[in-house]
């Protein structure tokens, strides 16, 4: 597992490039152009299990949800950051994507450090340091133990 | 204790007596929005749109305006795609190529309004903030499931009062005001807030304000409204709107607030956001000189004929730079036809600028005056992200309409109150 650092203002261009956005739009086209202008190493060597720790607002701007189908295509494990823009975060629930945020644990993190995740317990361990983290509501994990919020509707739709 | 605006119309939406922050509500908005990206939204959904249909045709507003006319066999058939389903849903509300950018027709048209909510898989769908609705970006997925559903999840936000004292200096514009607010909390500083503008707003035009809530999401908000006054009414009245087919929601005057920030007015210069990130704030002085390549006039931040006026005024008789290509990108049709009554795009052709059709043009970087390596583009767009204008060596400044145009004349940033 490889942790990916990045800074603050990680935008939704930085992401995933908006000339991109009327061309590729299922995770497989997207997934060679994730972070293309900021770390093209990113979509070459990224591997399943592997975790993003970032800065502020990570995911500003655009609404287009490309680079969260991206990064979970990619196998992300969990974007860990300071702070979160609301549509990414509203799209990564959408899709099941993991967003922890937890000040403490990216202040805390060094380089190599380990970092394991307990996501129903609500912690993580960032080189043997403990941080806790706030619990989804309710209605939120009902989304995400669907699969996401396409296989929620149609089991709703299904019910109805 | 008192309530928000945000707290207020929420608390409408889900018919509770009151909603508190961070509380999860599931509402039934009035329209969701959706552009060029429908054609991925109902592909996603292929079969249960077969299966179950869509829940009303009234829900939906699609405007076709990120690419167009076509740039490629493959925006063209999603183009294509729409029109089909636009035709088998009966969808009420669809506004093909060359009506104009998505935000500006809903308004211009009537269908965002004081006491409303409306979604939209369009992060800047907070531009209707402006007349006094709830308005909030989602993402496609959600779209497609609103679709379906007709229903959602909100979090109830918090709220920031922001309190604009005194009057703006001549030169000054609304595009200054908020991108001096967004240097000053940052692009993350009103994030998941619903913020509310208070204070000497009556300065400020619907446009004005349209411009200042459809920056609302690069400080992160979630919502950025201006509270219904003689302004707003007056608006929707020459739209052809009756007073009686709206409801205005005030915010009471002891609701509390997560935060409370003032501004005065009178003190705040024109400014420049450089790259690459919004809150990277400057005065217009301190960059005076700088060579650029291109100028933009237009989208749906400073697309409008109160911008095209302002811009057509400085140009009047003059020549713009041989150094520099200056682009008009009227919000709509409606614009582009007002401003060539009065003659605006007349003067702004002839002090050389380019006319591009009403829609998105270069702001989002996929055709029409993307950049080259190595180039400056000076805008009055609202992102100035790497890479969004198609090149990631080209570097985006976002200024008010009267900077860019004094610019352009010299090829040069340039400040607006030398000219003016
Ligand atoms: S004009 Fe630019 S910011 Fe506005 S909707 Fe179009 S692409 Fe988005």
């Amino acid at each position: 597992m490889k942790v990916w650092k990045f800074g603050d203002n990680i935008d939704t261009d930085m992401l995933f490039p908006g000339k991109y956005v009327y061309t590729c739009s299922t995770a497989e086209e997207v997934k060679p152009h994730l972070l293309e202008d900021l770390d093209p190493s990113f979509a070459k060597t990224v591997k399943e299990g592997d975790i993003i720790i970032a800065g502020k607002n990570f995911g500003c701007g655009s609404s287009r949800e490309q680079p969260v189908l991206g990064l979970k295509a990619a196998g992300v494990k969990a974007v860990i950051a300071e702070s979160f823009a609301r549509i990414f975060y509203r799209a990564s629930i959408n899709q099941g994507l993991i967003l922890i945020e937890c000040l403490e644990a990216v202040k805390g993190y060094s380089e190599g450090d380990e970092i394991k995740l307990d996501i129903d317990r609500g912690t993580i361990v960032v080189g043997g340091k403990q941080f806790s983290f706030p619990k989804l509501p309710k209605e939120i994990i009902a989304i995400r133990d669907a699969g996401g919020l396409l296989p929620y509707t149609r089991a709703k739709l299904k019910n109805k | 204790m008192g309530k928000t605006f945000v707290e207020k119309l929420l608390a409408k939406y889900v018919g509770l007596e009151e909603v508190v922050p961070s509380q999860i509500v599931t509402v039934h908005p009035d329209h969701l929005l959706t552009h060029d990206n429908t054609a991925a939204i109902i592909q996603k959904i292929k079969p249960e749109l077969e299966q179950y249909g869509i829940y009303s045709g009234s829900l939906s507003i699609i405007a076709l305006d990120h690419v167009i006319p076509a740039a490629s066999e493959k925006t063209a058939t999603n183009h294509k795609l729409i029109r089909e389903f636009v035709k088998k849903f009966k969808i009420e509300n669809f506004f093909d190529v060359g009506a104009g950018v998505c935000h500006q027709l809903v308004v211009e048209n009537g269908l965002a309004l004081p006491g409303k909510l409306l979604l939209g898989s369009d992060s800047h769908t907070c531009s209707y903030g402006a007349i006094g609705a709830f308005s909030s970006g989602i993402d496609r997925t959600e779209a497609a499931s609103l679709m379906l559903t007709g229903e959602t999840w909100l979090k109830v936000p918090n709220s920031i009062k922001m309190n604009l004292n005194g009057k703006l200096k001549p030169g000054v514009y609304a595009k200054d005001v908020v991108l001096h607010i967004i240097g000053d909390i940052s692009a993350s500083g009103a994030n998941y807030c619903s913020v509310e503008f208070h204070g000497d707003v009556d300065q400020f035009s619907v446009e004005d304000r349209f411009t200042i809530s459809n920056m609302g999401v690069e400080m992160g908000a979630k919502n950025a409204v201006f509270l219904v006054d003689e302004i707003t009414k007056k608006y929707l009245a020459s739209i052809g709107i009756k007073e009686s087919s709206y409801d205005t929601i005030y915010p009471d005057s002891d609701a509390s607030y997560f935060k409370e920030l003032s501004y005065e007015l009178p003190g705040i210069v024109p400014v420049i956001a450089c790259p690459h990130t919004v809150d990277n704030v400057k005065p217009v002085t301190e960059l005076a000189g700088l060579e650029i390549n291109q100028c933009l006039i237009g989208t749906c931040t400073n697309g409008r004929l109160s911008d095209l006026k302002v811009a057509a005024e400085i140009l009047n008789g003059k020549k713009i730079s041989p150094n520099v290509r200056l682009l008009i990108l009227p919000a709509s049709k409606e614009v582009l036809q007002k401003a060539l009554k009065e003659g605006l795009i007349e003067t702004l052709i002839e002090a050389g600028g380019t006319l591009l059709p009403p829609g998105c043009g270069p702001c989002l970087g996929a055709h029409q005056g993307a950049l080259a390596p190595g180039e400056k583009c000076l805008s009055t767009a609202n992102r100035n992200f790497k890479g969004r204008m198609g090149c990631k060596e080209a570097e985006i400044y976002l200024a008010s309409p009267a900077t860019v145009a004094a610019s352009a004349i010299y090829g040069k940033v340039t400040d607006p109150r030398e000219v003016i």
